[in-house]
């Protein structure tokens, strides 16, 4: 750590906690043991916002603010859960569940899922919305892996690992709005695709929709918290 | 003090529900002593009676006849539960919705069959074009995820519902469990 | 290039077209080009040519009343011609020094009467590739006088005492914004002209880049001696290629004449401009998009801050302003900010240009000042609803807009004015609409638009305006219940709330604007099972298979 170390204070939940000029509003709260629930974000991995699950109020401020990208200022106060920000984010996994199928019963992932888990702790016991059912694919033309669009999100998390640490970039964004997909390459078949086989995007995927074809019929947690470490080790070279 | 009327109803799901409300096993004892079992598939009732009290209802609505049912058991019932992810979310059975019925008969009765192949459509009811979960049809009361939702759910779940005692469901279960 | 040179280029313009006794201006601009405005002009030239008069004919941008075009108006005695056609040509240049054709001639003078021109104040009289023809109309002069008498700060000052607010549809302050960029740290920094115009039925900005091209890039390039940028990027969508043919012929004028390039005026400023086309998503009008896709990289947006002023295109201070915006620039430097800010209304200062659409007599293309009142807008310039039908409706700022009903039409337009109930300025698209539309067919449409634009980064933007189109097409076919009324109601919320952009952030605006003013027409299609209006076709529905 640099000796000019400029510390701002700030108050999150009623909680007086300290952070350092730059920090991101989750990364303090979850240093202070405050649970701001993410889905896109993970450590080790650039933030891009777009899930929307840690937005947060910020007292005088009328705009919801994700806590993954912003950062601390001096005196600010956060509210990290709030009536209005549980019913945010009941809908956005609302919107989720009903955008693709996701069954979970019949799921690689069933008990090793974020989404799964994200909707349980917020108390989503059924969908309100109709559910789309759209005709998507499988790609299980990797020798490895296979991806389901069914079980994706679109978090991305996928593609900036592939990116940011493998340096591979196989996996990138397809489409527009409501069709969008991820794909490999230019949309060639994973298995034909560039992919260096590393994994890293199955063990990041926050969902079924990346997994090992070993681990079908059995239970397949992911271990996504190699990406700090790795970065450390890189830093330190 | 009467005891509380229950009906369990089975519409498009794999009875596992059921099983595992079964698999209370003797706390079905415990629980007899609030309800009576008015309407069930593991009772011999023919209709759906006047009034109920508490219906627990296992299956997403597929067919004519399952929306026809669930009309019905809504009109004559005071708790709708909602049992099990089939009936929460539509689960496997809704599956078929992205490939339409007709894949799905076809695959079933022509393509698979060598005697005689062709769709059944008599006696068996006609099939929705889609697999929907039974809020989408009518007001549902309780919803108790899982697949199947464990005895122990079925228990803390049914006892707090008998007794009116307060019931957290998303620290029992969840989708898929 | 200096201000006499200015001087003498203007001068010997006016001399030439001294010559002519009469200046034909054809209108050439999109509605009325489609129409046969070139064989009409290529008619009046050949016969001008032939007769014994001294005749100029000139193309020209946008004159306004598109639905009367093809336009043409004889100068100097301003008399206007509509719905000309080729054969028209020999009749208006026989009229020439006699009466007018009287069968051509139009009455809309309420229509003029009523609009304040500082945006357009060219379209309709200069040749949009023709530098000379903007010069001789004090053109770059504003820019001379900055770099030679004004120092940024002070350019930054008279912008901040205009009171201009973006155009482009947030309203943010433009000298706030100017200022925040000219203070921010670094050399390299970038101003960026916004000409994505995407709104359904807006079409201002367009005619501006094809009309008076140079008055964009005068405005970008003192934008960039005020805030001390040397690049300037035009980002236009490549469905205007009139518009990107216009401004690169308009940039290559500039550069051959000294307005754009190095040294400036004989000063050390130095500015040039590219353009940069868009590939046809809504979302690139979003700034951080339109960064994204200047860049080369996909075209979505980023969380703010940080703000594009501090860390914009390639991580540079960047000054984005939309096209009206940087064309009401020149004006307000040459004339002064107090002269710019006597027009308009409290908060809204100067003038707003508007495209006027729909259910209306006199489509086409309005300016009028800030605070002037919808109706006036709507049935005075508008000339009001045609064929016997009643006002229902104007829909303000696109699909990020909200529909202001009858009761509110002597509302004065302003950004703070159309807010409070539930609409907003936006670019300045404006749709006005009948008795024979249903209003939750006109939300649904705009749903429609935001769904299938949505970039598709964030959950409640990306997934929650395909559910509220779902929703809104329920209602529509009479197959919805009160409770995906209240479902709907509810997923507007978060979206307006949770979304990343202000796509998303506004698509819910149309609905709930229409919910608040016409929620009688959702009940009527839910409850009663019909269109109040007679659009949408609602028949049992059929949900069994055969």
């Amino acid at each position: 750590m640099s000796e000019n170390v400029e510390v701002k204070t700030l108050v999150i939940d009623g909680h007086e906690v300290s952070a350092r000029r730059g920090q991101t509003i989750l990364e303090v709260a979850r240093e202070n043991n405050i649970d701001i629930p993410t889905l896109c974000h993970l450590d080790g991995l650039s933030d891009v916002g777009a899930c929307r699950m840690c937005l947060v109020e910020i007292a005088g401020n009328n705009k919801l603010l994700p806590a993954c990208v912003a950062t601390v200022s001096e005196g600010m106060q956060v509210t990290t859960s709030s009536e209005r920000l549980q019913k945010h984010r009941r809908t956005i996994l609302e919107l989720l569940f009903a955008e693709r199928n996701h069954v979970c019963s019949v799921c690689v992932a069933n008990g090793h899922c974020e989404l799964q888990s994200l909707a349980q702790d917020q108390g989503l016991t059924h969908v309100r919305l109709p559910y789309r059912n759209p005709d998507l694919h499988v790609d299980a033309s990797h020798e490895r892996f296979t991806l389901d669009h069914n079980r994706c999100i679109l978090c991305t998390r996928c593609v900036r690992v592939c990116a940011e640490i493998e340096g591979a970039h196989v996996w990138d964004v397809m489409g527009r709005g409501i069709n969008s997909m991820v794909i490999t390459d230019l949309h060639e078949d994973w298995g034909s695709s560039s992919c260096t086989r590393c994994g890293k995007c199955v063990q990041v995927c926050p969902t079924g929709a990346l997994f090992d074809k070993s681990k079908i019929g059995t239970s397949h947690p992911k271990y996504p918290d190699f990406l700090p470490y790795l970065n450390l080790m890189r830093e330190a070279q | 003090m009467s005891k509380l009327k229950l009906a369990t109803v089975w519409l498009d799901g794999c009875s596992g529900c059921h099983m595992s409300f079964l698999d209370m096993d003797e706390r079905l004892l415990a629980l007899a002593e609030h309800v009576e079992v008015v309407y069930s598939p593991i009772v011999d009732t023919k209709e759906f009676p006047d009034e109920v009290d508490i219906a627990l209802v296992e299956g997403a609505v597929a067919s004519v006849d399952d929306e026809k049912k669930i009309r019905k058991i809504r009109a004559h019932t005071k708790l709708l539960v909602a049992m099990g992810d089939c009936a929460v979310t539509g689960n496997v059975p809704s599956m078929r919705n992205p490939l339409g019925p007709e894949a799905i008969l076809d695959r079933a009765y022509i393509e698979n069959v060598s005697a005689q192949p062709q769709i059944p459509c008599v006696v068996v009811p006609q099939l929705l074009r889609i697999v929907r979960p039974i809020h989408e049809f009518v007001h549902v009361d309780v919803f108790l995820p899982g697949c199947p939702p464990s005895a122990d759910t079925f228990h803390t779940a049914l006892t707090a519902l008998v007794t009116g005692q307060p019931l957290d469901i998303p620290a029992l279960t969840r989708f898929g469990a | 290039m200096n201000l006499e040179e200015l001087e003498l280029i203007a001068r010997s313009v006016r001399q030439e077209n001294a010559v002519y006794d009469y200046e034909v201006n054809v209108c050439m601009d999109l509605a009325c080009a489609s129409q046969g405005a070139e064989q009409l002009r290529e008619a009046l030239i050949a016969t001008g040519d032939a007769s014994d008069k001294k005749v100029l004919v000139r193309r020209t941008g946008c004159m306004g009343p598109c639905s009367s075009g093809p336009l043409v108006r004889v100068d100097p005695d301003e008399i206007l011609y509509s719905h000309v056609k080729e054969s028209h040509a020999e009749a208006i240049i026989q009229s020439l020094g006699s009466e007018p054709v009287p069968e051509l001639q139009c009455d809309l003078n309420e229509h003029f009467d009523k609009q304040v021109r500082v945006v357009l104040e060219n379209a309709g009289y200069i040749d949009p590739e023709k530098i000379d023809d903007y010069i001789a109309r004090d053109g770059y002069k504003a820019l001379m006088t900055a770099l030679m008498e004004m120092t940024p700060y002070g350019v930054v000052h008279r912008i901040t005492e205009s009171g201009l607010r973006g155009r482009g549809g947030g309203g943010y302050p433009t000298g706030l914004k100017w200022g925040t960029v000219a203070k921010a740290g670094g050399d390299t920094k970038y101003v960026v002209c916004n000409g994505d115009e995407g709104d359904p039925g807006a079409f201002m900005d367009r005619s501006v880049m094809e009309g008076d091209p140079h008055r964009v890039i005068e405005g970008m390039a003192i934008a960039g001696y005020a805030v001390g940028a040397s690049k300037g990027f035009i980002y236009v969508r490549a469905e205007y290629p009139v518009a990107v043919s216009r401004l690169t012929t308009a940039i290559r004028e500039a550069r051959r004449r000294g307005l754009l390039g190095n040294n400036l005026c004989g000063t050390t400023f130095n500015f040039d401009v590219e353009i940069r086309l868009g590939a046809g998503a809504f979302v690139c009008g979003e700034e951080t998009a339109l960064i994204a896709s200047i860049e080369g990289k996909r075209g979505t947006p980023k969380p703010r801050p940080p703000y594009p002023a501090v860390n914009g295109l390639w991580g540079k201070p960047t000054l984005i302003n939309n096209v009206e915006t940087f064309a009401n620039i020149p004006p307000i430097v040459r004339n002064g900010g107090k002269w710019f800010a006597s027009m308009g209304s409290e908060r809204s200062k100067g003038t707003k240009v508007f495209a006027l659409t729909g259910k209306i007599t006199n489509t086409g293309l309005v300016e009028v000042p800030m605070g002037i009142k919808l109706r006036e807008i709507i049935e005075v310039i508008g000339g009001g609803v045609p064929g016997g039908h009643t006002f229902k409706a104007v829909q303000t700022g696109g699909p990020s807009g909200g529909c202001i009903p009858a009761e509110m039409l002597d509302l004065g337009v302003s950004y703070d004015a159309l807010l409070n109930v539930g609409s907003i300025m936006g670019s300045g698209g404006m749709i006005v609409m009948d008795d024979t539309s249903c209003m939750v067919n006109v939300a649904r449409f705009f749903v429609e638009f935001c769904m299938t634009e949505s970039c598709g980064k964030c959950i409640p933007c990306r997934a929650g305006t395909a559910q509220m189109y779902r929703l809104l097409s329920r209602i529509c076919e009479g197959s919805a219940t009160m409770d995906d009324l209240s479902l709907l109601e509810d997923l507007c919320g978060t979206v307006k709330e949770t979304s990343l952009c202000g796509l998303g952030m506004t698509a819910p605006n149309p609905v709930l604007s229409t919910l608040k003013y016409f929620r009688n027409e959702y009940i009527e299609h839910i409850v009663h099972k019909r269109c109040p209006a007679g659009v949408c076709n609602i028949q049992a529905p059929v949900e069994v298979l055969a």
